[in-house]
């Protein structure tokens, strides 16, 4: 099976800032995957990358097989909500899906007007005038409509309220279930994605700090709670993603594939959100100079 | 892809033709009648027809619309373009449909045919209904009147025949180009004014007459072909001496007083002051007594002769079609640094 | 049909958490043989989750044979759980309260009696797996 995102040692500078470095990835097809990361992170220059907006200062990027947006038949098989999910407000919402039927040679019209009625929109009103949910859920319309093999959404909700976000992931995972959609979207709260994701990558200060089926990465990090000890003890196969220490207790928290076998570790499992969090300090502590180990990717 | 972008450029490209459709009505119904006035009147044709309450406003309408209209294109219609769509991001819609960037630019620079389309129609317009005039003053001398000024003049050579497509379609390319570099619409527009503006003045003053070698006559100074005299104030020195050419509709690009050797004469001695009529600075010799001939023979003898450097009035089309090539030409080259441009990194 | 919910705060993960709500339906009576569960897009759409966290929760279902899927039409339960063990319920309940007294007589508290329950509950697991 095709890869839907590709990358081998991708980076991206601007004049001397690098706003992705060294990033490789393999994401397999079928896959709704959650990029997540503090804001600044690097997410939308990796979600740009993929759909060609930027080009690579160094490293390769695929994309279902191919560089990004380099001809027509490759720009079909992408779709692209980009942030703050931009439209023409100058045109209604009728003349938004008349672009979608010209440009796309794969439209789905019924798919497009059955959403728009659905979502109880009025035909003649102009962009500029709708919601931010609204908008969203234009912007999801068209591409969804485009019947994209890969549909991009660079942090779709990280502007609306409640109630529109969650309208807006029903509305995305019915596409998902409906179209055999592979989906990548990005969002600096894991909380809006644990549920729809079920892949994650964990981008903080222009690094992949970890990429991988939810499931499996759930299955794999544990809190280790025993007396305190040196981390030098740690066995091999083990990964240590944080460490924490009171004089009496340390409470670590490992990446590892086999079973933790120590009986002086109380194991517990990890929510998505602790998994997250965890990685996003590890890097902080990582700037402290403090030795931690590197967890292998 | 053309549907869309009709559809972002149909309300300027409209405002636009519904006035050029006005003007050039008011041309097409005042046009016969200005005909007839020439040929009834022949004679003081150029002194009549600006006393005329509507022939009057309607030459300078016509020529300040011919002008204008390359700068609205491309203020109005080539830099929102792209700006527009960089500013509110919307570039980002667009280039994730399937279409390539390529495709997208090449339709939009495309709206340029528009452009040259109505710049055509009412520089054909303008031309028509000036052409009574124009054949006026390219038949007679040319008096220093505002009415009398020849279409081969750095004033009306770009509000006459196809060079006003030329200006149109390079406006339209430089307001694109300036939206794609710039990428918002306000600055685009201000820059594309500027830019419109100073290639409409430089190009007819340094550019044109120099697009082929002019003629260029050496003649003897005399009392039936000097047309005036500059004299400095304090001294009464001679500082510049014009004379007719009797090549009606030349483009004169100078016409100044040399030396036995050749080199331009700034100061003639005062005594040559003789030959200039009794009063004012420059004055016509048309209304005034004539000077004495001997200062005439004085200047010969001393060597001085006057030199005009022109373009023959049967040069204009020439001259037009070459201008404008130019200006297409620049055009292209500027599309061609759009599409290069556009493969960098847009957000 | 039921409606699916998720807690967020269960630490149960979603797929299980649906697999939960199956089975617990199944054992209190409120899906039968033959009824059918919710469309993996009316799920999805409901509650905002994954497609194949739906997928796999039905999965295990039909797995562990208690719902089977008929391609295109929707799954559908083939088994339920209101099974005989509801007649043992009440004698067990009745032992179950008599140790409880047991305990407390013993001067257990209440958080002492749910560590005691858990970990001779996970041990016995184990013993058996």
């Amino acid at each position: 099976m095709t890869a839907v995102l590709q990358t081998q040692g991708l980076g991206k500078r601007y004049a001397r800032k690098w706003a992705l470095s060294d990033c490789t990835l393999d994401i397999p097809a079928g896959r709704v995957v959650g990029l997540v990361g503090p804001n600044g992170a690097g997410k939308s220059t990796l979600l740009n990358l993929a759909v060609g907006m930027l080009t690579p200062s160094s490293g390769a990027i695929e994309v279902l097989g191919a560089p990004p947006a380099t001809g027509p038949s490759q720009l079909a098989k992408v779709g692209f909500v980009a942030q703050d999910t931009p439209t023409y407000a100058g045109l209604g919402i009728a003349d938004h899906l008349r672009l979608g039927a010209r440009l796309n040679p794969g439209w789905d019209h019924d798919l497009a007007q059955a959403r728009i009625t659905r979502l109880g929109l009025d035909r003649s009103q102009r962009a500029g005038n709708l919601s931010g949910g609204q908008r969203a859920q234009l912007a999801l319309t068209l591409g969804i409509a485009k019947r994209p093999e890969l549909l991009i959404l660079d942090e779709p909700v990280a502007s609306l309220d409640p109630l529109a976000r969650r309208e807006f992931l029903q509305d995305l995972m019915e596409a998902v279930a409906d179209q055999e959609l592979s989906v990548i979207l990005s969002s600096h709260l894991v909380s809006d994605l644990e549920r729809a994701c079920d892949y994650l990558i964990i981008l903080v200060d222009s690094r992949v700090q970890v990429a991988g089926d939810i499931d499996h990465l759930l299955a794999t990090h544990h809190r280790l709670t025993g007396p305190r000890r040196d981390l030098d003890r740690v066995p091999a196969g083990q990964h240590v993603i944080s460490a924490r220490h009171t004089e009496r207790q340390t409470t670590l928290l490992v990446r590892t594939d086999g079973p933790v076998l120590d009986p002086a570790w109380t194991v517990s499992e990890l929510s998505l959100e602790d998994l997250v969090l965890a990685y996003m300090s590890r890097t902080r502590e990582v700037d402290n100079s403090r030795p931690t180990l590197e967890v292998a990717r | 892809m053309t549907w869309i972008t009709w559809r972002q450029l149909r309300a300027q490209v409209l405002v636009v033709y519904a006035a050029l459709a006005a003007v050039a009505a008011a041309l097409a119904i005042t046009g016969p009648q200005l005909a007839d006035l020439r040929r009834t009147n022949p004679a003081d044709f150029l002194v009549l027809f600006p006393q005329d309450g509507t022939y009057k406003p309607l030459y300078f309408v016509g020529g300040a619309v011919v002008y204008a209209l390359p700068v609205v294109i491309g203020a109005f219609w080539g830099a929102p373009l792209v700006a527009r769509e960089l500013e509110t991001g919307t570039h980002r819609v667009v280039w994730n449909q399937s279409i390539t960037r390529n495709r997208w630019l090449a339709t939009k620079l495309g709206l340029a045919g528009l452009a040259a389309l109505v710049a055509g129609l009412i520089s054909l317009a303008v031309t028509w209904w000036c052409a009574p005039i124009d054949a006026a003053v390219n038949s007679t001398e040319p008096d220093g009147g505002f009415f009398n000024i020849t279409r081969m003049s750095a004033v009306l050579f770009g509000a006459r025949g196809v060079v006003p497509i030329g200006y149109a379609v390079l406006a339209f390319v430089i307001g694109v180009t300036a939206g794609l570099v710039l990428r918002r619409t306000v600055p685009a527009m201000a820059a594309t004014v500027v830019a419109v503006v100073a290639i409409q003045v430089a190009t007819p003053l340094f550019v044109v007459p120099h697009l082929i070698s002019p003629e260029r006559l050496t003649t003897a100074i005399t009392a039936t072909n000097l047309r005036g005299m500059s004299l400095s104030a304090d001294d009464d020195m001679v500082t510049d001496i014009r004379i007719n050419l009797d090549k009606p509709g030349a483009w004169i690009l100078s016409n100044e007083t040399v030396n036995s050797s050749g080199q331009v004469v700034d100061e003639l001695p005062a005594h040559e002051a003789d030959c200039a009529p009794r009063t004012g600075e420059l004055a016509d010799k048309a209304s005034s007594p004539g000077p004495p001939a001997s200062c005439f023979e004085d200047l010969a003898a001393a060597g001085f002769q006057q030199e005009v450097v022109y373009q023959p009035a049967d040069r204009y089309w020439l001259l037009q079609s070459i201008q404008t090539a130019i200006l297409l030409s620049l055009a292209v080259l500027l599309s061609g640094f759009c599409f290069w441009r556009i493969r960098r990194d847009f957000t | 049909m039921i409606e699916f919910h998720l807690d967020g705060r269960s630490g149960v993960s979603p797929y299980l958490q649906l697999v939960q709500q199956v089975r617990r339906a199944l054992r209190l009576g409120l899906l039968a043989e033959g009824d059918q569960l919710p469309t993996v897009k009316d799920v999805v759409g409901q509650l905002a989750i994954n497609p194949n966290t739906v997928l796999k929760a039905y999965r295990e279902l039909e797995h562990d044979g208690l719902v089977a899927a008929r391609p295109g039409v929707g799954t559908f339960v083939t088994r339920t759980l209101t099974d005989d063990t509801l007649a043992a319920h009440a004698a067990l309940r009745l032992s179950l309260q008599r140790w409880l007294t047991k305990a407390r007589e013993a001067g257990l508290d209440e958080e002492s009696i749910e560590a005691l329950f858990l970990t001779t509950f996970r041990t016995a697991r184990e013993d058996i797996a």
